[in-house]
């Protein structure tokens, strides 16, 4: 047998005490040059800091004055405040994009051709699935954080610019060729319990600020007052507590609307009320679910984004409320994912139509604003997935005979909760009858259209060139959809 | 025929209104500027409602200011009515005709 | 017999809450072209209102209109124009003698006449002054278009020179008077708006209240207060269980032929048996309250 071990070649002790810290690089520019980044090659973002985001504005400027060209840019999302990269699609520094959503003026000019290669629009777990499949090769990973250490151990819970849950980044963090933490605060070492850790970054680089406080957040989550949203909130829970599922140690997910959050605290009083405790709240987490982990009312918070300054908090400090990595949440090619044992989703709708397909991404004018996100993944997996949205927003019909853009497909679809009337996908034959028992008019969704038709008159259809400008990747990563130019 | 004796308007800029504005012209011609809210979907419905709406009053001669902030239908035409019977200083149109 | 406990007020000038009261089911909607509509747009809420009533959406659900007094500049207009459009019910402002009434009466029938509607309008009178709440027995008693009255309590408590609280010691002797003459006519009785809809506690206080007292529904300003009114309105499950106790009784009885009713050995006669079936239809229709 051949003898594969090495002979002895010295010891590998740290004699230089002087080098034995950072990782910490005097300039983005080092950094960037340090990563071996080439033209042509795949950068990655994370949108835990939403609104509030100063990473990928700043690092997309140094790669455009260091003349880096065709770039590929994966964020798991994008912002309004990332408009500014329009500049950098014109001058050609950028020519590929995957997101998750596209907003603002940057969605518009992506609607109006801005770009030759359509935008990549993909799930949250989708986005892992692509990482994971081999198609998105991130070359560099430009994560932002809250605080680190010398290291690389990072943690979102804490710091001026605190954005809770790092479920996303923790993606980048594992499969990037090579990542550069950006950071504003210096902890010392170790700065642990980490979110992503010292093994996984390869070089650091402090800024004055990764975040804007008052952009991450959004804000103290009252209770709305608006009548719309509230009868809206009423109608879904009581469709949740006569689902047959409204039960102690039911699961729950909902979404950050004002009617999302009025649902979750009309159904806490019913949960108080009839002494039942949910095993887990999943999300997309706010301070109103924190509310409830701290009533008692719900167990565990599985938390893969912290909408507000509560969440993230809480993370820091409540042993139940728990960090998540957006594969633990939703990626489809999973182990095991925590919607798998989601019982039920409360989602919004942009549109939805009489198939029960729903469009959260294109708006009444084709003009792309919106975000694919968890939206399929949950309505997927979960038991009981509700659609809540206004029958018609101003002149605008929420019900079309067929969406502009399918992101969920209807199939994955149980309820369409509006103010006008709810209706059941006619494979639920069970839920509509106990919907009916328990005193609701479940109506057909044909009637929901022809009556948001007959509020608002028949609009014209959009008209669009046969230009693809984005393509809509379902959870599997084939493509669901696809958005064409708009025609001027 | 009703004719427009002034310039009047009705409505407001609020959402779900529309405010709308006519003027006597010269031209035999009932002539619409519309900016709106809903434009790429309704914008000829719109103009197409204003335009029989006027001469459902037996009105011409008459320019209209619309800016839409998604209304329905019956916002519009009421706003509409009420700047022409401004306009034309009428009081008490004729019911049925609305 | 027709529900009224909830009279959602909208003001005729606001666009969006005129395509939107619907939604909310109300047990009637009350559009206003009176105080809650300046001078200037008096003509053009008239014509938002006469749309409105002629719209499909408003066709399953009971329409009010609160016009402007007739001897204003407004009034009969605005009764030509809703009349026609077909609305159920005219809610006359400030009512003081039972000549208002009568007047008021006359013009619709007029327009009625001219039309050739035979769908009777009907009347409500809001009673907002002393001298109408002195009277309040005549004016319910005048007219059989009259299907009932209210209180229309921020004028009423100017006229009688004190203001309003939240205990309303101050309604007191207006809210049983209109009740009392309301019953003595057999017609319905409608409470004051509460304007503070962020004090959902005083809210559901004063609506307690007034069920109380035997008040038939309630004037409300937002939509909001509609869910919390129904539910405060709907009979308890005690209420039911003895609705169907004296229900099944009087049946027995009447199958048995006997003359008298009794349940646990106390007499039980016709207005009681009466109430619980009202309370048995009010259940139907609006649920059972869980207290």
């Amino acid at each position: 047998m051949k003898n594969i071990k090495k002979p002895f070649a010295g010891i590998s002790k740290n004699v230089n005490v002087d080098n034995r810290s950072s990782k910490i690089l005097d300039s983005i520019e080092s950094a960037i040059k340090n990563s071996g980044l080439k033209d042509g090659m795949t950068i990655s973002f994370h949108h835990a800091f939403r609104g509030g985001d100063k990473v990928l504005n700043i690092v997309m400027d140094v790669l455009a004055k260091m003349g880096y060209k065709d770039l590929c840019v994966a964020s798991s999302s994008l912002a309004s405040v990332h408009d500014e990269i329009i500049k950098h699609i014109e001058n050609g520094v950028v020519t590929q994009i995957y997101t998750s959503g596209l907003r603002s003026k940057l969605g518009e000019a992506v609607s109006n051709g801005l770009m030759e290669k359509p935008v990549q629009i993909h799930t949250h777990g989708g986005r892992v699935h692509l990482i994971k499949s081999g198609e998105l090769n991130i070359d560099v990973a430009f994560l932002g954080v809250p605080c680190i250490d010398r290291l690389g151990n990072a943690s979102g819970y804490k710091g001026r610019s605190q954005c809770g849950s790092l479920g996303y980044a923790m993606i980048d963090a594992q499969y990037a060729k090579h990542v550069i933490a950006i950071s504003e605060t210096l902890e010392d070492y170790p700065n642990m319990p980490a979110s992503i850790s010292q093994d996984q970054v390869d070089s650091i680089v402090m800024f004055d600020e990764v975040g804007d406080p008052s952009k991450i957040g959004e804000g103290a989550t009252r209770m709305t007052t608006n009548p719309k949203e509230l009868l809206l909130a009423r109608r879904t829970s009581k469709v949740i507590e006569n689902s047959g599922l409204f039960k102690d140690g039911f699961s729950i997910q909902t979404g950050t609307g004002g009617a999302s959050l009025a649902t979750t605290i009309f159904l806490s009083e019913k949960m108080k009320e009839q002494g039942i405790t949910a095993s887990f709240g999943l999300g997309g987490i706010t301070g109103t679910m924190v509310s409830m982990l701290k009533q008692g009312l719900i167990k565990k918070l599985l938390d893969v984004q912290s909408f507000d300054e509560f969440a993230a908090k809480s993370l820091g400090e409540n042993p139940n409320h728990i960090e998540i990595s957006a594969n633990e949440y939703a990626n489809p090619s999973s182990k095991g994912t925590a919607i798998k044992q989601l019982d039920v989703v409360v989602l919004s709708a942009l549109e939805i139509d009489k198939d029960f397909n729903v469009n959260v991404i294109t708006g009444s004018k084709g003009l792309l604003r919106g975000a694919s996100g968890g939206h399929s993944d949950t309505a997927a997996e979960a038991k009981l997935s509700i659609i809540v949205a206004p029958l018609t927003r101003g002149r605008i019909p929420t019900i079309r005979t067929r969406v502009n853009t399918i992101v969920t497909p209807g199939d994955s679809v149980d309820v369409v909760v509006t103010d006008q009337g709810i209706a059941v996908h006619p494979r639920n034959v069970e839920l509509k009858k106990r919907l009916i028992d328990a005193g609701l008019t479940i109506v057909d969704i044909e009637e929901l259209h022809e009556r948001a038709i007959n509020l608002c008159g028949q609009p014209t259809a959009i008209k669009h060139t046969d230009k693809v400008v984005a393509q809509i990747r379902y959870r599997d990563g084939s493509i669901i959809d696809e958005v064409k130019q708009l025609l001027k | 025929m009703s004719v427009l004796k002034k310039s009047a308007y009705a409505g407001t800029l609020e959402s779900s209104d529309a405010y709308i504005q006519v003027s006597p012209i010269e031209e035999d011609d009932i002539k619409i500027v519309l900016e709106s809210s809903v434009k790429e979907i309704y914008g000829d419905a719109i103009e197409e409602l204003v335009r029989e709406t006027i001469q459902d009053m037996n009105v011409n001669n008459v320019l209209v200011n619309v800016q839409d902030k998604g209304a329905l239908d019956f916002v519009i035409k009421a706003r509409l009515q009420a700047a022409i019977l401004r306009a034309c200083e009428m009081e008490q149109p004729e019911w049925e005709v609305l | 017999m027709k529900l009224r406990r909830s009279m959602l007020f909208v003001p005729g000038s606001n666009t969006a809450m005129v395509c939107n009261a619907f939604i909310y089911k109300p047990d009637t909607v009350m559009f206003d072209l009176e105080d809650s509509v300046a001078l200037s747009e008096k003509d053009s809420a008239r014509l938002m209102v006469f749309h409105a009533l002629n719209h499909f959406v408003y066709k399953d659900v009971e329409t009010a209109v609160r016009v402007n007094p007739l001897d204003s500049p407004y009034g009969l207009l605005d009764l030509e124009a809703v009349v026609r459009a077909g609305v159920d019910i005219v809610r006359l402002p400030k009512t003081d003698t039972v000549d208002d009434v009568l007047e008021m009466q006359a013009a619709i029938e007029k327009i009625e006449n001219e039309i050739g509607r035979t769908k009777k309008t009907k009347l409500l009178a809001a009673i907002e002054s002393a001298l109408g709440v002195v009277s309040a027995v005549d004016i319910a008693r005048c007219s059989d278009r009259l299907m009932g009255i209210a209180l229309g309590a921020e004028d009423f408590v100017r006229d009688l020179h004190t203001q309003r609280t939240k205990q309303g010691a101050e309604l007191m002797a207006a809210r049983s008077q209109i009740l009392l003459a309301a019953r003595a006519a057999k017609i319905h009785a409608f409470d004051s708006i509460f304007s503070d809809v962020k004090d959902k506690e005083g809210f559901l206080a004063e609506v307690n209240y007034i069920k109380g007292l035997g008040f038939d529904g309630k004037s409300l300003v937002n939509p909001n207060q509609i869910s919390t009114l129904h539910e405060a309105f709907a009979p308890s499950i005690e209420d039911v269980d003895w609705a169907i106790e004296v229900t099944e009784a009087a049946k027995e009885a009447q199958e048995q032929g006997l003359g008298v009713v009794s349940l646990d050995g106390r007499m039980v006669d016709a207005p009681i048996i009466a109430r619980a079936q009202w309370t048995l239809e009010l259940a139907q229709a609006s649920g059972i309250r869980r207290d």
